[in-house]
């Protein structure tokens, strides 16, 4: 007797709702924090990363498609909207802090936007890629629903930005450590103030498990560049065309 | 903690309005986020109310990309042509953002120190 056609139709019963997407949205996100921390907190073992491979892995091993799954997975993603604005709690508890550094601040996240805005659209022209390619990759930066829309109106593509913003979050999250080791930034305002511009909110969860000052500083920078760029890439992308 | 998340809940739908009514390319969030800052700045007393939901949240932050992030497993062919394009623009691009945010903002930090020292020695 096999047991496996078995297994097959529960899962396929079960994957009908949206039970199955949200159960298995929490359960890899637990496997994943325990890594994270069997690793003591390595930003190699990033969560977000770890636990979308498992989602990823049992979606493919069983065929199941992206849009069953996010039937049920909807529901973790609707809490980023009250989530961001919880934000607001953390900046209000540094505000003394933050807004001593506010000139610094806005300084550094200018220069810092734009040489992000500019080296991706430069880089990626370089290559050859496409001007839809190009729009789709200006917003990266900056947080998924902030990003695709800026994608839409100058004629990228949203679901593409989208997971260019989760890449690059993940990426910033995971290697964030290293580069502010060889640049020597010590000061924790400075270090998630800068995860915060360049890779939004999953730097910003990095920074929080580090120190809720970091991510205070971090969710700062992420909703700053959040608005520069939502006002800055409709502008200087038309510019950035003409260049390449 | 069910007070909590309305208040937050209520905040995202007012930015959402006024996302929504004044045509801002500033999501809804971002903006409900701005209007709750505003709130417990002249209310303190409501920060304290609404922060152990708060960070219980922004704790998990991590697992509320998890969603999005298996989009990656769909809209991954779409640049399958450009993939060394992309994968380079996104490498150089992030770690130039969070390099020239962190060298900037820390020499203007420490100049703006300078200044303070100077005007107190000045004093």
């Amino acid at each position: 007797m096999n047991p496996l056609p078995k297994l097959d139709t529960i899962w396929v019963y079960l994957a009908a709702s949206p039970l199955l997407g949200l159960t298995l949205t929490l359960v890899a996100y637990l496997i994943a924090i325990n890594v994270y921390t069997r690793f003591r907190f390595n930003p190699l073992a990033n969560p977000v990363l770890i636990a979308v491979a498992i989602v990823v892995a049992a979606l493919k091993l069983t065929g199941t498609p992206y849009r069953t799954y996010f039937e049920g997975a909807q529901f973790v993603h609707f809490l980023l909207g009250p989530a961001t604005v919880a934000l607001a709690l953390p900046l209000y508890r540094q505000w003394s802090k933050l807004k001593r550094a506010a000139l610094p601040l806005v300084g550094g996240l200018v220069a810092g936007s734009l040489a992000a805005i500019m080296s991706a659209v430069g880089i990626a022209a370089l290559f050859g890629a496409s001007r839809q390619t190009l729009a789709s990759l200006a917003p990266k930066s900056v947080t998924t629903p902030i990003a695709m829309a800026v994608a839409e109106k100058i004629g990228g593509i949203p679901s593409l930005t989208a997971v260019l913003v989760i890449t690059t979050g993940v990426f910033g999250a995971v290697t964030a450590r290293w580069i502010l080791r060889v640049l020597r930034i010590e000061e924790l305002e400075v270090r998630g103030f800068a995860i915060g511009v360049a890779s939004h909110g999953i730097g910003t969860a990095r920074a929080f498990q580090v120190s809720e000052e970091m991510g205070a500083f971090a969710g700062l920078g992420m909703g700053l560049n959040g608005v520069f760029t939502a006002f800055v890439v409709p502008v200087l992308l038309p510019v950035l065309l003409r260049w390449v | 903690m069910l007070r909590s998340l309305a208040t937050l809940l209520v905040f995202q739908c007012l930015g959402e309005s006024v996302s929504y009514v004044f045509a801002l390319p500033v999501p809804g969030p971002v903006i409900g986020m701005l209007l709750l800052f505003a709130f417990v700045m002249m209310r303190p007393p409501a920060a304290d109310a609404l922060e152990p939901t708060a960070l219980e949240l922004l704790r998990h932050l991590s697992l509320l990309f998890v969603p999005a992030g298996v989009g990656i497993m769909v809209s991954a062919q779409a640049v399958r042509g450009e993939a060394l394009a992309v994968i380079t623009s996104l490498v150089v691009s992030t770690v130039l953002g969070i390099a020239v945010t962190a060298l900037v903002t820390r020499a203007l930090l420490r100049r703006q120190r300078r200044r303070l020292v100077a005007a107190e020695g000045d004093a």
